[in-house]
């Protein structure tokens, strides 16, 4: 009974994920063209490969969002538990290959402590995300500010290879990205809490009236979502061969990723969107910067346009939820002239 | 069930079962409840309440707005805690704290909020919290197939369980929400008004699924407003008013006469205030209504004719989701009509925002004054300002000296005029959003459901208040759905059905007549499938001479 009006709007009937990877396809072709008046080749093995290294340090922390914000929270701690692990890595690796296992581990370790304080703070102490990760941030944040003045600790030659090898024009540090990517997505779809992050950001009563833990999902999310910032640390230090108390603020991760999450179509109150989306979000990201850097834009422009690009995003898909309800009569437009059609009823 | 069919046979309400017993005393109850009581704040709402429900039994709720029957679902639901009385199933006392506890016991609850998830699929939403697995994950074939087991169990065949809820129509969301109730392996389902958002045929859905678990045994607590739906599906019928009993008897001991005075109970003449004098005004009343819409439309709405006189009260009736609260948003400019006429005093006007009414001096009282109506963390005086302030701000200062004495001749109880509007009780709420309207001197006032969840005393004081605004030359359109009310108060009725005006009522006419044209159902012999007796719910009153469709 519904296909007659929704044969109307097309656009407007799209799923969010389309829209994201027509846009991505769009800023693909603009893109190349772009780049060719310049005289160089966007499809060029170097160029792609740095694309895609833009999209694994962006990508790791807006996967980890991506869940935070589907169970309806929000995660601003990121860039700092992402400058703490790149520290904890370098500093206990400390240029010896026989310490990356533990060094990685007390890293992530690190991080998911630092999750589990932000989800036992949301659900527990039903503070809004964004207030007990802004705390979380700040109290990191002063801890990296008073303890580190500058880098810190060495990676070994081997850790700095993950960060600095590819398979063809894929760096690895993608290739983890992604199967990240991949296990959120199995989380999300395939397992229980992965229904319940969805149905507690979708709406939190129905989820408690059907018998869920709401806390599981909201503690869960936290935790994955540090531990992906986490990764992202190590990353850095990976390629930076050192810790450093700033990469992840220098990164505006926080923001960025949120961004990121949105432009991919994720409601930000929570309980709709996709890691695909997230994906998709990222990598327009990622093309963007690298387009801008291989034209010389000024970084004025490149936030600019970052800006609108978010803005836009979000109105058109703000225009979309607005149709919620089908109409009973006609297409509701205004103005129409309807009355003719109206008489014969 | 032998009995449904000996009742469907049965030519209209028999002597034989005068004083009839307790229905099935061969069988113990699957539900009791005994001596329930629940109040909230120390107001009584829920009071000796005393129900026995059977396996196989459809046993109807009914009672007016406020007679305590959704409290009473609840309390059965676990979703309030009962302060006395004693709730059994199958013989043994059952305390809930929450509702899955409730489903654990084998009771569950269709409301008549909507408790689905828009954004997820049909199986997602039935197997919530309780999805299968294998291993560690989420088994979604098992899940789809059961799904689809279930709403073929239940005879519907048109709803995949992978679409999402949101693509599904009201009436297939409500069948998934029964779906999930059933799903919980229930014995015992109650449901709180599940047709109030279904039109004619998707009742017949309805009752198709009721029939099917009639058949195989579970107990079914029916609250509805429809009378005829009562009628149809029933096989015994408890009547509440004012939180107490009235009654427990077999549905073939009724008729609809009799249960609708069990329902009302009081005379309802006393309860409305009678219409005060017109006032003298300076000039000869015009001739031009005040508020006049022609042939007017939009997504919800279409062919909307009426107008309304200086001084008039027309009641606007109809069931849930017929139109009645977009018509008021509509003529607001809340949800603008897209086509058609609309003519204040004369003048032509079609309000595409609140604003542009609110400049007409078009007042609309929403239904829910706590999301729409109130900014509850401000005060009285702030509240009673906002609109003067945002719309006219070179008339706040006068206004602002008169809010002391509008708010005394409205009789609002509170602190004093910087209290926080949180604080107030649920009428002196809504007094406060009269105020708020009347303090633009409104030429039309609209009123979506204005006597929602208040007290006696406060309905009152609103009754008065219509009454001197039509004697003030106000014109006045109330949306209502307690009957009684808008039968009491109306000059003339309007009754909507799907989003059209299905006709106009004078004032003083019966209950049924108005929900005859609210439903659609045909003038006296309308028996639908075949059976004769209770199904004629609605009396032949004179033909259709007083329904003029619009």
């Amino acid at each position: 009974m519904s296909s007659t009006w929704k044969a109307g709007n097309s656009f407007g009937r799209l799923p969010s994920t389309h829209i994201v990877y027509l846009v991505a396809l769009l800023t693909l072709v603009v893109g190349a063209v772009l780049v060719a008046t310049t005289g160089r080749n966007f499809f060029s093995p170097g160029n792609i490969s740095s694309i895609l290294t833009g999209t694994s340090v962006l990508g790791f922390i807006a996967i980890g969002q991506t869940l935070v914000i589907l169970v309806g929270s929000l995660d601003l701690s990121v860039p700092y538990v992402t400058s703490l692990a790149s520290l904890i890595a370098a500093g206990v690796m400390a240029n010896s290959s026989s310490n990356i296992l533990p060094g990685v581990l007390l890293a992530l370790g690190v991080s998911a402590v630092i999750g589990l304080a932000n989800g036992l703070i949301v659900a527990g102490l039903k503070v809004h995300g964004f207030i007990a990760t802004l705390g979380m941030g700040l109290i990191i944040s002063g801890y990296l500010a008073t303890n580190f003045k500058g880098s810190f600790g060495q990676t070994p030659f081997a850790f700095r290879l993950v960060g600095a090898t590819g398979l063809g024009p894929v760096p690895v540090s993608t290739l983890i990205m992604l199967a990240c990517a991949v296990l959120a997505m199995v989380l999300l779809h395939r397992t229980r809490v992965g229904h319940h992050i969805y149905a507690v950001g979708g709406d939190l009563n129905v989820a408690r009236m059907s018998g869920i833990r709401v806390q599981t999902p909201i503690i869960t999310a936290h935790i994955i979502c540090s531990v992906l910032a986490g990764m992202a640390g190590l990353l850095l230090a990976s390629r930076l061969g050192v810790g450093s108390p700033t990469v992840g603020s220098q990164g505006g991760y926080d923001l960025l990723s949120i961004a990121a999450v949105v432009l991919g179509g994720t409601l930000l109150a929570g309980g709709k969107g996709s890691i695909t989306g997230t994906l998709g979000g990222v990598l327009i990201f990622a093309m963007l910067d690298n387009i801008m850097s291989v034209m010389q834009l000024n970084p004025f422009v490149k936030d600019v346009v970052r800006g609108i690009v978010i803005v836009v995003a979000v109105a058109v898909y703000a225009r979309r939820t607005i149709l919620k309800r089908p109409p009973r009569f006609g297409h509701g437009q205004p103005e129409e002239p309807a009355t003719k059609q109206e008489v014969a009823a | 069930m032998g009995e449904v069919t000996s009742k469907h046979a049965a030519p209209g309400p028999s002597a034989e079962a005068a004083g009839a017993p307790a229905p099935r005393p061969q069988q113990a109850p699957v539900l009791e409840v005994r001596g329930l009581g629940k109040s909230f704040f120390g107001i009584p709402v829920l009071q000796d309440a005393r129900l026995s429900l059977h396996a196989g039994e459809v046993h109807g709720l009914v009672g007016e707005n406020g007679a305590g029957k959704s409290t009473l679902m609840k309390v059965l639901a676990g979703v309030y805690q009962r302060d006395e009385g004693t709730v059994l199933i199958d013989g043994e006392e059952v305390h809930f704290s929450h509702p899955t506890q409730a489903h654990e016991a084998g009771l569950s609850t269709v409301f008549q909020e909507f408790n689905l998830l828009p954004d997820r699929t049909v199986a997602e939403n039935i197997y919530l919290g309780r999805e299968p697995r294998k291993g560690l994950m989420v088994n979604r074939a098992l899940m789809n197939t059961s799904t689809a087991e279930l709403l073929e169990s239940l005879g519907i065949t048109s709803i995949r369980p992978t679409a999402q809820v949101r693509s599904l129509s009201v009436a297939e969301q409500q069948i998934v929400e029964i779906a999930k109730a059933v799903s919980y392996e229930a014995r015992i389902i109650s449901m709180d008004e599940p047709t109030a958002a279904l039109a004619g045929p998707e009742v017949k859905l309805l009752y198709g699924i009721i029939n099917r678990l009639r058949e195989r045994g579970t107990a079914i607590l029916y609250v509805s407003h429809r009378l005829r739906e009562i009628f149809d599906l029933c096989d015994t019928i408890t009547v509440l008013k004012d939180g107490r009993i009235v009654d427990t008897r077999p549905a073939a001991d009724l008729d609809d006469s009799t249960l609708v005075r069990m329902m009302v109970g009081r005379p309802i003449s006393a309860y409305f205030p009678d219409k005060l004098p017109q006032e003298e005004m300076a000039e000869p009343p015009s001739t031009t209504p005040l508020l006049e819409v022609a042939d007017a439309g939009n997504g919800q709405l279409d062919s909307i004719s009426f107008s309304i006189e200086a001084g008039e009260i027309v009641g606007l009736a109809g069931l849930q989701g017929s139109g009645r609260t977009e018509l008021v948003q509509a003529i607001f400019g809340a949800q603008p009509f897209s086509r058609g006429t609309m003519r204040v005093d004369g003048i032509e006007m079609l309000p595409r925002s609140p604003r542009q009414a609110i400049r007409g001096r078009i007042a609309l009282i929403t239904e829910d004054r706590k999301a729409e109506g109130l900014s509850l963390n401000l005060s009285l005086l702030d509240n009673a300002l906002s609109v003067i302030r945002s719309v006219f701000p070179s008339q706040t200062g006068g206004v602002k000296r008169e809010v002391p004495g509008m708010f005394s001749a409205l009789e609002v109880v509170a602190r004093d005029l910087g209290q926080e509007v949180q604080y107030l009780s649920g009428g002196n709420q809504q007094k406060v959003v009269l105020a708020k309207w009347l303090a633009i001197s409104p030429r039309i006032v609209l009123l979506d459901e204005p006597t929602r969840g208040i007290d006696v005393g406060a309905k009152v004081a609103v009754y008065r208040l219509m009454r001197q605004l039509a004697a003030e030359g106000t014109a006045v359109l109330m949306v209502s759905s307690e009957l009684p009310e808008v039968i009491g108060m109306s000059d003339r009725i309007l009754v909507m059905r799907d989003g059209r005006l299905a006709g106009e009522l004078p004032a003083g006419v019966t209950e049924e007549r108005i929900l005859q044209l609210a439903t659609g159902a045909r003038n006296g012999n309308g028996n639908n499938d075949g059976g004769g007796g209770p199904s004629n719910v609605f009396p032949p009153s004179g033909g259709n001479g007083e329904g003029k469709p619009a």
